[in-house]
C-alpha cells in the first residue's frame, strides 16, 4: 500500500521539541495517541498550517503544502483540509445553517462540494440547522462541527481530540456517528485523542507519540499488543478483532461471530448475518490455562501460543499472544505466570470471559 | 488607649508653642492673568515686611466672580477690570469702600518675532499675517481694549476674518509665542523687560493711552476677608512705595 | 434660549465630531487589532502613548499641540511642507486635535472586545478556507459588535465634550472652530447664565440619550457578554 500522506517536521520552542517523520496511509482513521505535552495536537496544527515549523515537508496525495528547503508554505485558508476542534468552536454569530455554509461561500463553485444533504443526515443535524450555537448541547455542536469541516470535502479530516471536552453522556452520543463517517468516508482522518477507548472504537492505524516523538506507528492491532509501547501495560490494555457475524442463537441470547482463525460466542448482537463487527477483548478479561479446560463456565476457550511476556514490577505481568494471526494480550498475576510457567513459543489455551463490540 | 495623662498636657504645651506663628495670618487671593508676574513679586515682599503671607489664584476675573458668588475661599480681588468688583459689591460679597483702581493695564501690539511689528503698528493695515489674536473681547478688558483700538484705525472689519481669541490673555501670549499667530495684542506686562522696562523680545508696539479706554484693574476686599488682619494688610501693602515700584516696573501706569 | 450662534456651535460641534470619529474609526481599528494581538516588545510603549490623552490634563495636551503643530513644531513645519498651512484655528486643526484625544476612547473599547474574541474563531475560519481579511470583515467585526457600538459613541460623544484641547488650539472662531463647549464656557465667563444653561442642557441631554440608547442596546445584543 502506498502512504500518500508524507509528515515530516522539526520544531523547537526550547523547552518542547518536535521531531516527526511519518509515511500514513491515505484512507481509514489513524489516531495520533499519546499523554498531553507529547506533541500529538501540535502536530496536527502543523499540519493545519496552524503552526509552522521551522523546518518541515507536507504533501497529501501528491500536493506539496510545505516544504522549508523551497519556502513553500502555504497558508491554512488554501489548504483543502477540515479541521475539527478540541471546543466545537463554532461561530456564535451564525446559526447551524450558516456555519455550514461558511466554507461553501469561500470555495469555487466548480469545485467538488460535498453532498451538504447528506453529511447533514450523517451525523444527524437537520432539526438544528435554524438554531444558534448558544442553543446547542455540547455534543450537538460538536456534530455540527463535524459537518461544517466535511461540507467542504477536504482531502483530509483533522480532528483534535472532538470528544475531550463532553462528558461520558455526550462521548457515546458521538462515538456512533464518528463510527459512521469511518465506513462512509473515503478521505483520510487524522485523528489526537488520550483515550484508549477512543483508539479501540476508531482507530485503523495508531501513531504512539511521547516527549514530541513518534514512538510507534502501525496497524491497531499491531500496535494494541506491542510490550514495548506503553498501551499494552495500561489497566485498559485491550486487543480489537475484525470479526463477522455467523448466526444468532437465539434460544441463549447469544450470537456467533467468526474471525479468520475461529469463532466466539457474544452476547445477542443486534445485526445481520454477514455484518462486520469490532469486537474488543480488555487484557484483564482473559486468563490462561495450560490444559484446554473441560468443565467451565466460560464459553470462549481458544487454543494460542504465547509470542512474549513482560513484567509491570507491580506483582502483574502483561502476556502476549496469538491466536492463529490474530494478536491477543492477557493480564495475569505475576505469581501465575511463574507457577504456569510462562515462556515464548508456548502453547497454553485462553479463556475469554468477555467482549464488547465497538460498532 | 492613648495614656491621656501623658498625651494632653503636650499636645497642650505644642499649641502653645504655635500659636504666635498664626499671629501672622496668610490670605487667599484671585489675582487677574495680566498682573502674574507683578503680584507673584509683590507677594514675596509682602511676606518679608508684614511677616503675613499670600496664596495667589491666577486665572481669569469672570471666572473668579462665579466662584465667589457660589461660596468661593477668597478673600480678595485683585480684578483686570473695574466690573469685577463692582459686581461683588452689588451682590454684597465685598466690603463697600475696600475698593480701588491699583494698576492701569497697558496694551501692546505684540509679535514673537522681531522687526514684525513696527512702532507705530503700521503692520495691521499693511497687512501680510495670517492671524492675529486677542483676548475674547466678552470676557477680558484687554480684548475688549483691543477691538477699541482696531476700531479707531477702522481696521475691525477687515481684520475681523485673521482674528483668534483666546480664552484670557495668558493664552492669547500663548498663541502669539508659539508663532501661530504672527502678532497680537497682550498686556505689556507679559512681554516688558523689567530691567529694561523695554519690550523684552520679539518686537511691538506700546499703543498709546489715548487709543482706548483705560484698562482699570480694581481691587477690593471680600467679606470672607473681614476677620483676616493679612487681607487688609495686604490691600494696604499695594498701595505702599515698594508695591508701587513693582507695579510700574512691570509696565503698569498708576492711578491718579 | 438658544440664540444663532448656539445653534452654529451645536452644527459645528456634530461636524468636528462626526469627521473626528470617522477618522478614528478607520485609524484607531487596526491600531487596536494590532495592540490586541501583537506581542512585540513596542506594544507596552504604544498602549501607553495612547492612553496618554486619558491621564494628560486637556490643556496640557493642547499646549504641546498647540506648538508642534505651530509653524516652528515638527508638525506645523511638515503640514507648512505639504503647502497647507499650520493646522491652529482652523477646522482641520480641530478635527487632528479631537482625534488625537479621543483616540483611546475608540482603541481601547477595539481592543478589549478583539482581545476577547481570541485565537479560535480566527482559527475556525482559516480552516474554512477564509483569508485573514474575509476573517476580519465576516467573523471579527460580527463578534466585536458591541465593542465597535460602544467605540463609535464614546469617541463621538468624548467629542463633543472636549473642551481644553480645543480652547488651546481652536482660538474661538465662530463658524471655524467655535465649538459648543467653548460656547458654554463663554457664556458662563461672560455671566450669561441662562444661556449657558440652555445650551448645557441640550449637551446634557444628547449625551445621556445617546449613553442611554447605547447601553440598552448592548444589553440585549447576544454577544454582550464579550465586552469587558
Amino acid at each position: 500500500m502506498t502512504n500518500p500522506i508524507i509528515v515530516r517536521f522539526r520544531l523547537d520552542y526550547g523547552a518542547f521539541q518536535l521531531a516527526v517523520d511519518l509515511s500514513l496511509p491515505g484512507s481509514g482513521i489513524t489516531v495520533l495517541f499519546g499523554h498531553s505535552g507529547s506533541g500529538k495536537t501540535t502536530l496536527l496544527r502543523c499540519i493545519a498550517g496552524l503552526q509552522r515549523a521551522q523546518q518541515g515537508y507536507l504533501e497529501i496525495n501528491g500536493n506539496v503544502w510545505q516544504d522549508s528547503e523551497r519556502g513553500v508554505f502555504l497558508p491554512t485558508h488554501k489548504r483543502p483540509l477540515g479541521y475539527v476542534f478540541q471546543e466545537a468552536n463554532l461561530f456564535p454569530h451564525l446559526t447551524v445553517a450558516g456555519n455550514l455554509q461558511f466554507g461553501l461561500k469561500r470555495i469555487a463553485k466548480q469545485s467538488n462540494t460535498a453532498d451538504l444533504q447528506h453529511i447533514v443526515e450523517l451525523l444527524g443535524i437537520a432539526h438544528l440547522l435554524k438554531r444558534l450555537p448558544d442553543c446547542l448541547s455540547g455534543g450537538e455542536r460538536q456534530r455540527v462541527a463535524i459537518a461544517r469541516a466535511l461540507a467542504l470535502n477536504p482531502q483530509i479530516l483533522l480532528m483534535d481530540e472532538p470528544l475531550a471536552s463532553l462528558d461520558a453522556k455526550r462521548k457515546h452520543e458521538i462515538l456512533p456517528f464518528l463510527s459512521r463517517l469511518h465506513s462512509e468516508l473515503a478521505i483520510p482522518v487524522l485523528y489526537v485523542t488520550h483515550s484508549q477507548q477512543e483508539v479501540a472504537q476508531l482507530a485503523d492505524t495508531l501513531v504512539i507519540m511521547e516527549d514530541g516523538r513518534v514512538q510507534a506507528s502501525g496497524p491497531l492491532a499491531e500496535m494494541q499488543s506491542r510490550l514495548d509501547v506503553p498501551l499494552a501495560q495500561d489497566r485498559d490494555a485491550a486487543t480489537v478483532w475484525q470479526a463477522t457475524v455467523s448466526e444468532h442463537e437465539t434460544d441463549y441470547y447469544l450470537t456467533r461471530v467468526v474471525f479468520a482463525d475461529g469463532a466466539l460466542s457474544l452476547p445477542l448482537v443486534d445485526a445481520a448475518v454477514g455484518t462486520p463487527l469490532r469486537v474488543q477483548i480488555y487484557a484483564r478479561d482473559v486468563s490462561i490455562a495450560l490444559e484446554a479446560p473441560t468443565a467451565t463456565s466460560i464459553l470462549n476457550v481458544l487454543p494460542a501460543t504465547v509470542t512474549g511476556l513482560a513484567d509491570d514490577h507491580g506483582g502483574r505481568t502483561v502476556v502476549r499472544l496469538q491466536v492463529g494471526n490474530q494478536a491477543l494480550l492477557a493480564h495475569i498475576t505475576r505469581k501465575s505466570a511463574l507457577l504456569l510457567g510462562l515462556h515464548a513459543d508456548m502453547a497454553v489455551y485462553v479463556q475469554i470471559k468477555g467482549t464488547s463490540i465497538l460498532n | 488607649m492613648l495614656p491621656n495623662r501623658f498625651f494632653r498636657p503636650l499636645i497642650v504645651a505644642w499649641l502653645i508653642l504655635l500659636a504666635p506663628a498664626s499671629w501672622a495670618a496668610t490670605t487667599l487671593v484671585a489675582v487677574a492673568a495680566n498682573f502674574t508676574k507683578p503680584m507673584t513679586e509683590i507677594a514675596a515682599e509682602f511676606e518679608k515686611s508684614t511677616g503675613h503671607s499670600a496664596k495667589l489664584s491666577f486665572g481669569s476675573t469672570g471666572k473668579f466672580v462665579s466662584q465667589m458668588e457660589n461660596g468661593g475661599p477668597f478673600e480678595v480681588l485683585l480684578a483686570a477690570d473695574e466690573t469685577g468688583p463692582q459686581k461683588l459689591l452689588q451682590d454684597g460679597l465685598a466690603v463697600p469702600g475696600s475698593e480701588f483702581i491699583y494698576a492701569l493695564g497697558k496694551l501692546v501690539l505684540w509679535s514673537a518675532t522681531p522687526g514684525t511689528v513696527d512702532d507705530q503698528g503700521k503692520i495691521l493695515s499693511v497687512g501680510g499675517f495670517k492671524h492675529l489674536a486677542l483676548a475674547d473681547p466678552k470676557l477680558a478688558p484687554y480684548g475688549a481694549a483691543a477691538v477699541e483700538v482696531l476700531k479707531k484705525m477702522g481696521l475691525k472689519e477687515k481684520l475681523q476674518p485673521l482674528i483668534v481669541q483666546g480664552e484670557n490673555i495668558a493664552q492669547t501670549y500663548q498663541f502669539i509665542s508659539t508663532a501661530n499667530a504672527e502678532l497680537g495684542f497682550v498686556a505689556l506686562s507679559q512681554v516688558i523687560d523689567i530691567n529694561s522696562g523695554k519690550i523684552g523680545s520679539g518686537s511691538g508696539w506700546i499703543i498709546p493711552n489715548s487709543d482706548y479706554t483705560p484698562i482699570r484693574q480694581g481691587a477690593v476686599l471680600l467679606k470672607k476677608g473681614v476677620e483676616n488682619p493679612a487681607a487688609q494688610a495686604l490691600l494696604d501693602y499695594l498701595k505702599s512705595a515698594p508695591a508701587l515700584a513693582i507695579i510700574k516696573k512691570y509696565g503698569y501706569d498708576l492711578s491718579k | 434660549m438658544l440664540t444663532s450662534a448656539d445653534f452654529d456651535t451645536l452644527l459645528l460641534t456634530f461636524k468636528v465630531a462626526s469627521i473626528s470619529t470617522a477618522l478614528m474609526m478607520v485609524l484607531g481599528t487596526p491600531l487596536a487589532w494590532w495592540l490586541a494581538r501583537t506581542s512585540s516588545a513596542w506594544k507596552g510603549i504604544i498602549n501607553a502613548v495612547v492612553a496618554l490623552p486619558l491621564v494628560l490634563p486637556p490643556t496640557v495636551l493642547g499646549f504641546y499641540l498647540l506648538v508642534m503643530m505651530g509653524p516652528a513644531g515638527v508638525i506645523g513645519e511638515f503640514t507648512n511642507w505639504l503647502g497647507i498651512g499650520t493646522l491652529p484655528f482652523t477646522f482641520a486643526g480641530l478635527v487632528v486635535a479631537s482625534v488625537l484625544y479621543s483616540i483611546p476612547f475608540v482603541v481601547q473599547p477595539l481592543q478589549a472586545a478583539f482581545a476577547t474574541i481570541g485565537e479560535l474563531p480566527l482559527e475556525a475560519a482559516a480552516t474554512l478556507r477564509a483569508s485573514p481579511l474575509d476573517t476580519f470583515f465576516s467573523v471579527v467585526m460580527p463578534l466585536a459588535k458591541p465593542g465597535f457600538l460602544t467605540a463609535i459613541i464614546l469617541g463621538f460623544t468624548h467629542t463633543v465634550g472636549e473642551f481644553g484641547v480645543v480652547l488651546m488650539v481652536g482660538g474661538n472662531i465662530p463658524d471655524k472652530t467655535r465649538v459648543v463647549s467653548v460656547q458654554i464656557y463663554n457664556h458662563v465667563e461672560a455671566m450669561d447664565y441662562s444661556d449657558a444653561h440652555w445650551l448645557a442642557g441640550v449637551l446634557l441631554v444628547f449625551s445621556f440619550t445617546v449613553l442611554l440608547t447605547l447601553y440598552t442596546v448592548l444589553k440585549t445584543q447576544p454577544t454582550a457578554h464579550q465586552l469587558k
